[in-house]
């Protein structure tokens, strides 16, 4: 498979009065043409901030620094301002989980999609208007026409996030960044919305970054999962093996402590995971983890975070896993 | 664990009257209504806890709500140990809110920001002249044990603490009036999913230690099938299903439970109990 994005060395800090705080504190990614990978977290955990670290949207008193961030090949970060817009309207496609905020409420969804389409693409009006139409129609809205009139608090949560979807493809992106796309929308429309953007997903070859705090999302859609805790990608791979079989302490305990329709009637309460996620403020040296894992040793504050492939494609950031694997892999343990 | 029924709701509806057109405005007709909860009926035993779940729209927090009469229901009875809610006025009607506390979604702009954790705590409880509540530290402590959050937490403030904590809160400012029914309308929705179990944990506790009944108003099934015994399933305004929630939710009867279920996503069971564990 092609490589699409790679990101290396990814660090997000926030300054304040006092000095800064890393909120991303290392990163690596990647995300091959045409794939589905999902990145998964608690909120934050720095999920949402690295996916935008792909178009260099930084909030106010965020900076970014990578080893590299590579989008087919071209160094994301030495972009001009001319090439980051042609980057962002082109390459990349973003939604996120509240589509109402992302539109302008006084003027027609149809139009806000025609607009997009006649600055990022270049049609004329009549053109676009008619592009737009079959855009509407491609994500699956019913009398696109009627639609296009709409304005947005006349669209239902889903409506909206399909229009969202629209625009969002309008120019052909190679990526969809997709934040937190379905957290805002009841079970049955979320569905929906899942299959959507994997239909469009294979006729369009393009890839999809799905960003979400629900395991279930991630295990129903996507390819690989990296997961992220304390703003360090703890464990990434295949999302059944990552599922089956976790590697990470934290992903382990992440499984264990999501409520299941089975357990229906059976009473048994889960043991969940004890204490609070970090304040990246605080955050020292070491697993970021550390604090809440029952599997800690003294050795984890300093490990150095970096990924141990435990299987093809299969990654840790935990030591301790890894070495007990490679015990059991040699017949000896420690 | 169950025992008698302690509320009983009949036949509860709430109509809401959408926006008249111009034409029916000048005609001076009526705007047509729409029933956002219509004609539901259920029980609720003491230390019984009954999940709500159903769409966003389905009448799940509106029902909730006119179970203490904040949105006043048009039709129905609701009787709590043999009182009339429906018909309270004043310190009845109080007498009555006191019986049954609600703990919402968002903790933050259900607590005060001004008032510390214990002075919130405090507040409830000596408002409805609880046994206790003339001593304001042992009270407060008490009940931050309750929540099992450290007595050092009655001095913080609501912004000072996070998502779960502050709901921790909200839950300890809801037991101090010594309440027999807790309504929790998407209680544990907001928060991370590691953060949740431990709330889970809490409101299971409290049943088992003060005997609570619990109305479990969620759009979770799955966090719905840990904590319920029985379940209600909301759809359009009416239950559509109620039943034990194993048995609602492993044989289904009603083909919107059905369709809710089969859209539920769901990570793969944990597999391979055989996995090396570090030690």
């Amino acid at each position: 498979m092609t490589q699409l994005l790679r990101i290396e060395g990814l660090r997000i800090s926030f300054a304040h009065r006092t000095g800064s705080t890393d909120v991303v504190r290392g990163l690596d990614l990647e995300v091959n043409q045409g794939e589905t990978v999902g990145l998964v977290g608690e909120s934050g955990s720095g999920k949402s901030l690295s996916c935008r670290s792909i178009i260099r949207l930084m909030p106010p008193h965020a900076t970014m620094s990578a080893t590299r961030v590579e989008f087919e090949g071209r160094d994301v970060l030495g972009l001009s301002r001319t090439e980051l817009r042609a980057h962002r309207s082109r390459n990349v496609g973003m939604i996120f989980q509240d589509p109402f905020s992302c539109f302008d409420p006084t003027k027609r969804v149809g139009e806000q999609v025609a607009e997009t389409l006649r600055v990022n693409v270049g049609l004329d009006r009549d053109a676009a208007r008619e592009r737009a139409l079959a855009l509407l129609a491609s994500v699956d809205i019913d009398r696109p026409e009627q639609r296009f009139r709409a304005y947005p608090h006349e669209l239902s949560g889903g409506m909206r996030q399909r229009v969202m979807i629209a625009i969002a493809i309008s120019a052909g992106p190679k990526l969809l960044i997709a934040d937190e796309p379905t957290t805002a929308l009841d079970v049955t429309t979320q569905a929906q919305i899942l299959a959507l953007i994997e239909q469009l997903r294979r006729e369009s070859e393009m890839a999809v970054l799905l960003v979400s705090h629900d395991f279930g999302v991630i295990a129903q859609a996507c390819d690989r999962v990296a997961v992220m805790y304390g703003g360090h990608v703890v464990e990434a791979g295949p999302v059944d093996e990552v599922c089956a079989q976790p590697r990470h302490p934290y992903t382990r305990a992440l499984l264990e402590s999501i409520p299941s329709v089975e357990s229906a009637g059976r009473r048994v309460r889960r043991a969940g995971i004890p204490g609070q996620p970090p304040n990246p403020a605080e955050l020292g040296p070491g697993c970021p983890f550390a604090e809440r894992c029952a599997h800690v040793r003294a050795s984890c504050r300093e490990v150095d975070m970096s990924l141990i492939r435990v299987t093809e494609g299969h990654l840790t950031a935990c030591p301790v896993v890894a070495d007990s694997l490679g015990a059991v892999a040699t017949g000896v343990r420690p | 664990m169950t025992g008698e029924s302690m509320l009983q709701v009949r036949d509860l509806t709430k109509r809401f009257v959408l926006r008249r057109s111009v034409g029916e405005w000048v005609r001076r007709q009526p705007g047509e209504t729409h029933a956002a909860v219509n004609a539901v009926s259920f029980d609720l035993a003491r230390g019984e806890i009954l999940g709500l779940a159903g769409g966003s729209g389905s009448g799940k927090t509106t029902l909730a709500r006119m179970l203490i009469r904040l949105v006043e229901p048009d039709d129905g009875s609701i009787v709590l140990g043999g009182l009339d809610v429906r018909a309270l006025r004043g310190h009845d009607l109080r007498e009555v809110r006191r019986r049954m506390q609600m703990v919402f979604q968002d903790p933050y702009s259900s607590l005060n920001p001004r008032l510390s954790v214990g002075a919130a705590i405090h507040e409830a409880g000596r408002v409805h002249h609880q046994p206790g509540s003339e001593d304001a530290g042992p009270f407060v402590a008490r009940l931050l044990d309750l929540v099992r959050l450290p007595a050092a937490a009655a001095a913080r403030h609501p912004r000072e603490l996070s998502g779960g904590q502050r709901q921790r809160v909200a839950v300890a400012r809801a037991l101090a009036v010594g309440p027999e029914v807790l309504i929790a309308d998407e209680a544990v929705s907001a928060l991370d999913v590691s953060i949740q179990t431990q709330l889970l944990n809490l409101f299971l506790d409290l049943r088992d230690e003060l005997g609570l009944a619990m109305l479990f108003v969620a759009h979770q099934l799955s966090v719905i099938a840990e904590v319920c015994d029985r379940v209600a399933i909301m759809h359009l305004g009416e239950i559509v299903e109620i039943g034990p929630t194993a048995e609602v939710f492993h044989s289904p009867q009603a083909p919107y439970t059905r369709t809710l279920l089969a859209a539920h996503p769901r990570p793969m069971a944990l597999a391979d109990a055989t996995d090396p564990e570090p030690t």
